[in-house]
């Protein structure tokens, strides 16, 4: 039963790449249209969600305890002490995630069928997708690291090619190659990682694999294994979650990846493959969790993340590369609940972050859509009137994100924050950072809003019914995707814009109404989450000697107010926008330095990308040229032969040739014998 | 049928010989058309042949099977000597399956002298298949030599600008590789006539010598050094590559083909046959330089593969990078890494072969493989973009794939030998990528705007014929491994326990040196 939840948008993708491959690619053949292709695709991933929902109730019905749903597909490799079955597992931490996965991604799927409407090879896109959906599940319900593994390299390929889709395009290429090489780097952390667990404990499936590691006692070494080794294998699994999850050093690639098509970057980029790294913590945590090195390491890491993305979403004014810093900082936020220990409070900010964070990149879709293809806040505004479907939903997951009760986004990073402060791996200077990110993030979440629905238009706008606006499309922005219908943009006699089809908005209402509510499944207290996460998580972790429990509403509170002074303030900074280019004017040394992302893609083209490319080419002339050939073909003046054996073969006698040379071979080799056996 | 049964290998090694002698006599036909058709349907005979083997095949032993054996030169104790086993059956196969794949894959890249063509692609098969069935050591040698006479012709004749360099180059570097190989193999059965009283190339015999072998010179290593040249310059092993790059260049696809697919495997092989379980002590001796070589292989064909501005050339690195991996493996000396090795032998035969195909498919309709020449392929040739892809993704090892099977257990293989060594060989994770995406991009995205390259044709049914075999290959081998190690096992297994008594001894030898060190510093 657990294997058709991968299995549905696998043959979704080899039906619609087969047709596309085989048919609608072919010299005369025809595009399917969205609707068709998207509806078989959506089909897919629904008949997903429908199993994992009912694997849900399954798991629900049984006792806390024995939680867990097992199912081997087969047995992949297995040579000497080394045994690796296709083999899935369902407990209660990741049938979340198969709900998050199937759920958003059946909504993203149907608001693509009206995005994706006017691309001219619908079909490839929606292939992509359900591939997609299948590593990811695969990710998430593999019994071992090596099938986690192949869901992770899966979901980097997807990312790739959908990062890259309007190829025609080299900066969105290039954009592609980047995530893919940056999350490489990554993955060979992993890689190692599952080495020395397989050389630590002979195993890589998470059931054994746990039996082993805590079989000592909670809290306690196995026997005969040093800290230093779990401490390794903590960090070389963590270099794989900052390619993946996007985190200080490799986060580089996220922000390119906007380059990819809208529901993209909600499905891939913000809602689930971005959470993976989460997702292999909170399923090691009881390796993490053995460390208290490896969890420093991680705690900061995420934080620094959380604060550094935060500066640079202030000064983007491309609507969806503020969002991708900000699911980077909101990225490092999970990443600091995990470190401090509460990886129940990551998950949970998985969750209601897959949420809001999928409305507001599809809410911007909507609106690059509405626009006609404009992505620079700072020509829209006073959106609100013309979209308003739209500017509704933004409105709650904006609330959301900024931390504003009761909507989700403000339960799940308070509870982040407490713990940042109150857990006996926690500090007050994390949770300082994480307050002053969650201000930062009120601030240039607001700024977004304001700059986009509010205030007056920016554009010129166009109130004749144009048929070409209704037309445009993301597809434009490769030049030769468009059926013909490429040259009608509109803007030269302005925008019309226009509010999203049903097939978009519906969607956005459904996560929306998640985005509002999703929080209540973790008041404090009484969190529904923390307790189903017990099996897997164990106890609540508790809070260090000397911290005060009612410190807890103490720091609601001032987290809260922190969020409202920073809408406050932005709301009043973007109601006048003279005032704000003084602002930025007035600090134009730090404007400039956040506008180029602190510089960390020049310095990295300067330390690894140019000097290896230069060594590289050094070595092929230098080495290969210069020496080795050098001394082999010293090596009797072959040159001369070459030019004899030139003449040789043009004379046409190739079969002369050949014969001499095998009788020269069995010659010398006669002698040889012959001599010898004297 | 009862030379089928008794001599199945002989029939299967000589029949395409004598096939392609047939051919030979044969009318050409119009552009080579009968040429061509009979080989194909040789070829594919010989390939159903094959089938044979994996049928009759006992993988629970890990004794030579299907043995024939025949006195030949006896005055040296040569004898004409066949068998396979685990280790053999799967290079076997891929030689067969390569083989017709080539044939069809050349029908349109070959515009000169048909019949000789197909003439030596043929009896290059007779060359391949002999070799990896030989169990003697001097019959190896022989088989190992007349590979290296059509391959010479293949690149000399239907070559590029610069074939005669190039061939020239490639029989040099081979011809002084097996030279010295020849030597050792006579002094092997020298010393069978001192310790035995008659000489002998027979494998088995030569398994009995009591070859003293401690130290760096002693007579083992110097023996194993002797055959190591000759497989190290086939695998190739860094530094001795230099003339992979040219032969690639120059050769025609199906030269190109065949010599990435099977040749070079021809040089893991021989480490694994011959060098491991006849030299052990020095094996274990020298495993640690071994590694280091493929390691910087691994790293070092990377790089370069990153900047060669030749499609063609890129691939050729990037199998220096890739048996770069093969020889990591096998020198790992444990079964998962000697597994993995074999398996990516196996694998690099599929998925360079591909890019070597796909790259010739793409010459022969724009006559150039300057990478900057091409740019948004994948609009004008969708199907030629979905196989290269497949076959990139193949390369980078991306699991679900075979090639991820085969580098992962290289690496944990090497892993359990030497942490530092494997996680240096593991950047190679991260460099294959760059230089196949790299390439990637720059021939397939981007605007289409040279106009030679808007109305190229997609790829025809012929192509797809080629390449389909190989694309299912690249999945199924990546799902399902197993198919293919329940085979290899028992015979691994053999060959390991040979090297392992030397490699725990060379193992206590340093552990005792060392230990040495400590407590004079002590004192």
């Amino acid at each position: 039963m657990i294997s058709l939840i991968p299995l549905f948008p696998l043959v979704g993708f080899a039906v619609n790449g087969l047709w596309y491959a085989a048919v609608q690619s072919r010299p005369g053949g025809k595009s399917a249209s969205a609707g068709v292709t998207g509806g078989l695709a959506t089909l897919a991933i629904l008949a997903s969600f429908v199993v994992s929902l009912m694997l849900f109730l399954q798991l629900q019905a049984m006792p806390a305890e024995s939680r867990v749903i097992e199912q081997v597909a087969f047995n992949w490799m297995q040579i000497g002490d080394f045994k690796l079955d296709m083999a899935f597992r369902l407990d209660s931490l990741n049938t979340l995630f198969t709900l998050v996965i199937t759920g958003v991604g059946t909504l993203i799927h149907i608001y693509s069928i009206g995005y994706m409407g006017h691309d001219a090879t619908p079909g490839k896109f929606f292939a992509y997708l359900n591939l997609f959906c299948f590593a990811m599940l695969m990710l998430v319900l593999g019994s071992s690291l090596p099938i986690l593994f192949l869901g992770w390299e899966g979901v980097g390929l997807c990312s790739y090619l959908l990062i890259g889709y309007w190829y025609a395009d080299m900066e969105k290429a290039s954009a592609g190659k980047k995530a893919f090489i940056a999350n490489r780097v990554g993955d060979l952390g992993f890689l190692l990682g599952m080495f020395l667990i397989f050389t630590t404990f002979g195993t890589l499936d998470f059931v054994q694999l746990k039996s082993v590691v805590t079989a000592a006692g909670h809290g306690a070494l196995p026997a005969g294994v040093a800290l230093g080794t779990i401490t390794s294998i903590c960090l070389l699994l963590f270099l794989g979650c900052t390619g993946k999850s996007a985190q200080v050093p490799l986060y580089v690639w996220l922000p390119d990846a906007m380059a990819g098509p809208t529901p993209v970057s909600a499905l891939i980029h913000a809602a689930t493959m971005v959470t993976s790294g989460i997702y292999m913590l909170a399923r090691l945590n009881f390796m993490f969790s053995l460390s208290p090195d490896a969890m420093h390491v991680i705690a900061i890491t995420g934080a620094v993340t959380a604060l550094f993305a935060a500066t640079i979403a202030i000064v983007q004014t491309d609507i969806k590369k503020v969002l991708a810093y900000s699911t980077v900082s909101q990225l490092g936020y999970m990443f600091l609940g995990c470190g401090v220990g509460a990886f129940g409070a990551g998950v949970f900010h998985v969750i209601t972050h897959a949420f809001f964070k999928a409305l507001l990149f599809l809410g911007a879709g909507s609106v690059i859509h509405g626009m006609s293809e404009e992505q620079d806040i700072l020509k829209m505004g006073g959106l609100r009137s013309r979209m308003p479907k739209t500017f509704f939903v933004f409105l709650i997951a904006w609330l959301a994100i900024c931390g504003i009760p009761p909507f989700s986004g403000f339960f799940s990073k308070d509870e982040i924050l407490w713990t940042a402060f109150s857990s006996p791996h926690g500090s007050t200077w994390l949770w300082a950072i994480g307050a002053a990110t969650a201000v930062m993030t009120a601030f240039y979440m607001t700024r977004l809003f304001s700059l986009t629905f509010l205030g007056q238009p920016r554009f010129k706008e166009s109130h004749g019914h144009s048929q070409h606006a209704d037309h445009a499309h993301d597809s434009h922005a490769a030049d030769d995707h468009g059926h013909g219908h490429g040259n009608g943009h509109g803007h030269s006699d302005g925008i019309h814009v226009h509010e999203s089809p049903w097939v978009m908005i519906g969607p956005l209402a459904v996560l929306a109404v998640l985005s509002a509510l999703g929080g209540f499944m973790g008041i404090p207290h009484m969190s529904w989450l923390e307790h189903w996460l017990e099996p897997v998580l164990g106890a609540h972790h508790g809070i260090a000697e000397g911290i005060n429990p009612s410190m807890e509403w103490t720091l609601m509170g001032v987290s809260v107010a922190g969020a409202v002074v920073g809408i406050l303030v932005a709301l009043k900074l973007y109601s006048n926008l003279g005032a704000a280019a003084k602002i930025k004017d007035a600090s134009s040394f730090l404007h400039k330095v956040l506008t180029h992302k602190w510089y960390v893609d020049e310095l990295y083209e300067a330390v690894f990308i140019r000097p290896i490319n230069a060594l590289s080419k050094g070595l092929w002339k230098g080495f290969d040229v210069a020496v080795i050939d050098r001394i082999v073909l010293g090596f009797g003046r072959v040159s001369q032969a070459a030019g004899q054996a030139a003449r040789t073969i043009q004379t046409g006698s190739i079969q002369v040739y050949a014969l001499v040379l095998g009788l020269g071979l069995i010659a010398t080799v006669g002698y040889l014998v012959y001599g010898f056996a004297r | 049928m009862a030379l089928l049964d008794n001599h199945l290998l002989s029939v299967l090694v000589f029949l395409p010989l004598v096939w392609a002698l047939v051919g030979l006599a044969l009318p050409a036909g119009k552009e080579g058309g009968v040429s061509r058709i009979w080989a194909l349907v040789g070829s594919l005979l010989v390939f159903a042949l094959s089938f044979q083997l994996y049928g009759r095949f006992d993988a629970a032993s890990a004794e030579m099977q299907m043995v024939e054996k025949l006195p030949w030169i006896e005055s040296l104790g040569v004898s004409y000597a066949l068998g396979m086993d685990g280790i053999s059956l799967w290079l076997l196969l891929l030689t067969t399956f390569l083989t017709p794949i080539v044939i069809l894959g050349s029908f349109s890249a070959v515009e000169k002298r048909f019949k000789e063509y197909y003439f030596l692609l043929m009896a290059l098969e007779t060359g391949m298949l002999g070799a990896f069935v030989a169990t003697d050591v001097f019959l190896f040698y022989v088989f190992w030599e007349v590979m290296l006479i059509p391959m010479y012709l293949l690149v000399g004749i239907w070559g590029g600008k610069d074939r005669i360099y190039a061939a020239m180059k490639f029989f040099v570097y081979t011809m002084v590789g097996s030279l010295l190989m020849l030597v050792a193999i006579f002094y092997l059965a020298h010393q069978h006539q001192v310790q035995f009283g008659s000489y002998s190339t027979a494998l088995s015999d030569l398994y009995k010598l009591a070859l003293p072998g401690d130290g760096w010179w002693s007579i083992q290593a110097i023996l194993f050094l002797a055959f190591s040249l000759a497989f190290a310059i086939k695998v190739p092993l860094f530094p001795l590559h230099t003339w992979l790059p040219d032969a690639h260049v120059q050769a025609p696809t199906g030269g190109s083909v065949i010599l990435a697919g099977v040749l070079l495997k021809m040089g893991g092989y021989g480490f694994l046959r011959f060098a491991f379980p006849l030299f052990p002590a020095a094996v274990a001796q020298y495993q640690g330089i071994f590694m280091i070589l493929s390691v910087v292989a691994i790293v070092y064909g990377a790089w370069v593969a990153t900047v060669q501005p030749d499609v063609k050339k890129l691939v050729a690195y990037s199998s220096v990078s890739h048996m770069g991996y093969v020889v990591l493996g096998l020198f790992s000396l444990n079964s998962v890494g000697v597994t993995g090795a074999l398996y990516q032998m196996l694998n690099h035969g599929i998925s360079t072969g591909g890019l070597f195909l796909l790259v010739g498919m793409i010459y022969e309709r724009r006559h150039t493989r300057e990478i900057a020449d091409f740019g948004g392929i994948t609009k004008v040739m969708p199907l030629f973009a979905i196989s290269l892809m497949i076959m990139t993704l193949s390369s980078v090892a991306l699991p679900g794939t075979n090639g991820f099977v085969g580098e992962f257990l290289i690496l944990l293989g090497a892993w359990k030998a030497n942490q530092v060594l494997a996680a240096i060989g593991a950047l190679g994770v991260i460099f294959g990528a760059v230089y196949m995406l790299w390439m990637f991009q720059r021939v397939m995205f981007g605007p289409t705007s040279n106009p030679e390259n808007q109305k190229l044709k997609d790829l025809g049914a012929r192509e797809l014929v080629v390449l389909l075999p190989l694309i299912v290959a690249v999945f199924f081998m990546g799902v399902a491994p197993n198919f293919f190690f329940s085979k290899m096992e028992t015979s691994v297994a053999a060959f390991l326990k040979r090297t392992q008594p030397a490699l725990s001894a060379v193992a206590t030898a340093q552990n005792a040196s060392s230990q040495q060190i400590e407590t004079t510093e002590s004192q």
